[in-house]
């Protein structure tokens, strides 16, 4: 028999190249975490905090959706798009005042939300007809939707700018209570239920195995089209309500408004550890992600930085994420 | 001892390990093995699964990098960190699983990470698709060197796989379970290959759970046992006996798969799924089949003959193109594997890749498939890993526990993890593409218990296979197809290998 010695040691080391991908962002957020606080004092307060996690809690809404699509290994271009659709659209269902010259369909504010809702479902069912059943890679048919979006949005405006909403979305938008923004009381709502769905319920396990192994989990009976199609509907849901919120949260709703919400919510979710080849990671690695991408836009301005490096250095951050991403994956199947 | 080296006086082994032991996070997968390669020998490697075969082979080819003891290519101590170091020192593998790239063609499977330049420092491509070509056909083959890879029948794929390596120019070829997938004519088209590049003075490591096969390649045969070294001796002192008992420790046990069968097919047991004169537009054609209760039905035949088809146009893979089944008495047709599935229908592909989640634990991949049936909304994770238990130890899985991954498994444990998800809840009918490909023989004796004691139970039961032994150890009635079409059927009385062999 071996030694004890390498055999500890072997066991140690299985443990972290198997839990790379959920170490790497920790230790990420932490370094981040404490290189802002040494280097701006006014970065580690309680109000400071809040305002991160109001910065981030709209990506959230979405980053929860976009998990359920990228562990099933499939993608989403499209969410920047609908959010800015689903903006407009319960703009488009509400009365706006009089110096708006919009052509719009003013309804009660309960029928404009379950419309409006609607709409992002429809979305979603679009995209899911398109993965599933025509065929199209996730990827090219969200970037169609993408377009799809964007072209609804600009008929609903027609370069106008809108400024009224149902009351209970300028709420849950841009309202607080007893002092904590609603956006992140929704986010945390929308992260508990996503965690809770993925973890213990048969349908959550069907997503792992369908990101993990699509051929394999068909052959084990799995419906794997519903999986793929219903994700979808998921993140275009999610992502619609964070475009309701995100309108009341700016006060106004035009067109390519949430553009960089691609960008920040793909970030979030693979920053966080979640593989990018399906079956991997979850809504615990997104909360990571998004921590970490918060603590990044927030701090670099605690910090004096050239707003232009910013940029740059969110790049940079993003491609070190990715790296070890793909990097823990191959450990993994090497293993 | 050894032939060939004595003949030349003590020449220095053209590979060799000494004293190697690999762990995987603290479990012994091999220990203290030596072993010595010499040029001009194909040496054969057996061992029960889980034996230690493919992991010391790995090691060889540099795929483990961490292990313990020497190792020495031609004299010269060597480390390989990894597969790639491995072939540049002139050592090339064909793994157990098929590593093809799917989405290549043919020609550029065969040219993988060696694609030759013309001079304008371009691919080739005319000459890769012709010399493709020329070496797939010497192992006997006529493909199109442009086509899809993933597009061709699993034993065709590894025909091609199988080229690159041999044509690689490598000194030291390793063969993990080549044949498994190959039809008897293939087989002895890629013995002849081996022999001529044994002549060349090049090395090959055979492993292989078909003993006929070793006993008829090989110059020597080592036996792996539970991680170690047993046995090396040159096959000509050996009988197939000695091989068994070598591997399983004791003294064989006598059962020897079948060279004849006695049919026992009863037209008075209910028919439960038929195949009335399908077709799937390509392969197919016409096939008639009657799947009863409490039966077997074997289906024999040469690779690429349709029964791959066949298995998954009845599990709602494939669609049909003419043709009907029945279920009951009834029309019926899937539109999914999930339909399939809610009717009571199952199926083992005949690839474990196909059928399993390597990076998951075994009893999700155990639970995967009834999943439905313990609860329909929330997980009980406790329900799976006690039904995964259970049939750990009915069908006697090497691992340490339900939650080790899959991937953690030698190939013929993870072929039995593959069939123990049908087994919670029992099918109506049971389909099983090459059930015992890869396993030794204690595996396929209790694959052949298992599959036997569900029929009994009243599972109707296909049986699919390209090896006559195993149809004729299983089945009850057996169904010869060739080229896609239904060649002969046999329902009662004896019938001999020789008798498959011919209709096929
Ligand atoms: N990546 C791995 N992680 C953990 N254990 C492993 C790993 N690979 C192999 N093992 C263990 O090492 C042992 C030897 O496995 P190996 O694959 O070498 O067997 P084998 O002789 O090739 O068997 P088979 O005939 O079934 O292919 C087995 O007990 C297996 O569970
Ligand atoms: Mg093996």
């Amino acid at each position: 028999m071996t030694t004890p010695t390498p055999v500890v040691a072997g066991k140690l080391k299985s443990v972290l190249t198997d839990q790379l991908r959920n170490i790497a962002p920790v230790f990420t957020l932490l370094a981040l975490v404490t290189f802002f606080s040494v280097a701006a004092p006014s970065f580690l307060t309680v109000d400071n905090f809040m305002n991160i996690m109001a910065q981030v809690s709209i990506i959230a809404i979405i980053a929860v959706g976009l998990t359920f699509v990228i562990l099933t290994a499939e993608i989403d271009l499209s969410v920047a798009a609908i959010a800015n659709a689903i903006g407009i659209t319960v703009a488009y269902f509400t009365v706006q005042p009089d110096y708006v010259n919009i052509a719009n369909l003013p309804m009660p504010g309960v029928i404009a939300i379950v419309l409006t809702v609607l709409a992002a479902f429809a979305f979603g069912l679009v995209t899911a007809f398109g993965v599933t059943w025509v065929g199209i890679p996730s990827f090219i048919m969200t970037l169609a939707m993408m377009q799809i979006a964007n072209g609804v949005s600009a008929l609903l405006v027609r370069g106008q700018i809108a400024y009224k909403f149902p009351d209970l979305v300028t709420t849950l938008g841009a309202g607080d209570l007893f002092g904590v923004r609603w956006t992140i009381i929704v986010a945390v709502l929308f992260l508990a239920v996503g965690y809770f769905v993925l973890k213990y319920t048969r349908y959550g396990r069907y997503v792992y195995m369908t990101g993990g192994n699509r051929e394999a989990a068909e052959y084990s009976g799995v419906n794997v089209k519903f999986i793929i199609g219903s994700v979808m509907v998921i993140c275009a849901v999610c992502t619609g309500i964070a475009g309701m919120l995100s309108v009341a949260y700016y006060g106004s709703a035009q067109q390519n408004q949430f553009d960089t919400y691609l960008l920040d919510a793909i970030a979030a979710v693979v920053v966080g550890g979640t593989s990018l080849f399906g079956g991997r990671g979850g809504i615990p690695n997104t909360i990571i992600g998004l921590l970490v991408l918060g603590v990044l836009n927030n701090g670099l301005d605690h910090v004096q930085i050239d707003s232009f490096l910013k940029i740059l250095i969110r790049g940079l951050i993003l491609l070190a994420a990715l790296t070890i991403n793909v990097y823990a994956q191959r450990l993994k199947e090497n293993n | 001892m050894r032939t060939q080296s004595e003949s030349r006086g003590e020449p220095s082994p053209l590979l060799e390990l000494s004293a190697v032991s690999k762990s995987f996070g603290g479990v012994v997968a091999i220990e203290n093995v030596d072993f010595q390669l010499y040029a001009g020998e194909i040496h054969g490697l057996v061992g029960e699964n889980g034996a230690g075969k493919s992991t010391s082979m790995k090691i060889i080819a540099g795929v483990h990098s961490d292990y313990e003891g020497q190792m020495y290519v031609q004299g010269q101590p060597v480390h390989f960190k990894s597969a790639r170091e491995a072939l540049a020192a002139g050592i090339g593998m064909v793994h157990q699983e098929l590593s093809t790239c799917p989405d290549l063609t043919v020609a550029e499977n065969v040219f993988l990470g060696q694609q030759p330049l013309n001079r304008f420092g371009t691919i080739d491509w005319a000459f890769i698709n012709h010399e493709a070509k020329r070496l797939i056909a010497s192992l006997g083959l006529d493909i199109d060197p442009t086509a899809t890879m993933g597009a061709l029948p699993v034993g065709i794929q590894q025909l091609v796989e199988l080229s690159r390596v041999l044509f690689s120019g490598a000194r030291i070829i390793i063969l993990d379970e080549p044949t498994s997938a190959l039809s008897p004519p293939e087989v002895k088209r890629l013995f002849d290959v081996l022999r001529k590049i044994k002549a060349d003075g090049r090395g090959i490591i055979f492993i292989s759970h078909f003993l006929d096969d070793v006993l008829e390649i090989s110059d020597t045969i080592t036996v792996f046992r539970n991680g170690h070294k047993v046995a090396t001796d040159p096959t000509a002192s050996l009988t197939k006996d000695d091989m068994i008992s070598n591997m399983i420790g004791r003294g064989s046990i006598g059962m020897h798969m079948g060279e004849s069968a006695d049919l026992k097919g009863d037209d008075a047991k209910p028919i439960v799924f038929e195949a009335e004169a399908i077709s799937d537009g390509k392969q197919l054609r016409d096939v008639s089949l009657k799947l009863r209760a409490g039966e077997i039905t074997g289906v024999y035949g040469f690779m690429g003959c349709g029964q791959i088809e066949l298995a998954r146009a009845a599990f709602g893979k494939i669609h049909l193109h003419k043709g009907r089944f029945m279920l009951d008495g009834q029309e019926i047709s899937f539109r999914s594997t999930a339909a399939a599935k809610r009717h009571g229908m199952a199926f083992v592909p005949e690839n474990r890749s196909m059928m399993l989640f390597r990076t998951e634990p075994i009893y999700k991949n155990v639970s995967i498939a009834i999943l439905d049936r313990i609860h329909r909304l929330l997980l009980k994770p406790g329900t799976e890993r006690s039904i995964t238990k259970t049939h750990i130890d009915d069908l006697q899985i090497k691992t340490q526990g339900t939650d080790m991954d899959l991937g953690s498994l030698s190939g013929g444990n993870q072929q039995k993890v593959a069939l123990a998800k049908w087994l919670t809840h029992l099918p109506r009918v049971l389909i099983l593409s090459e059930p015992t490909r890869g396993m030794d023989v204690g595996a396929k004796e209790d694959v052949i218990r298992i599959v036997k004691g569900l029929r009994d139970r009243g599972v109707a039961i296909l049986v699919l296979s390209s090896e006559p032994e195993t149809i004729l150890t299983l089945a009850d009635r057996v169904t010869v197809l060739r080229k896609g079409v239904v060649a002969k059927e046999f329902n009662s009385g004896t019938i001999h290998k020789a008798d498959l062999l011919s209709a096929a």
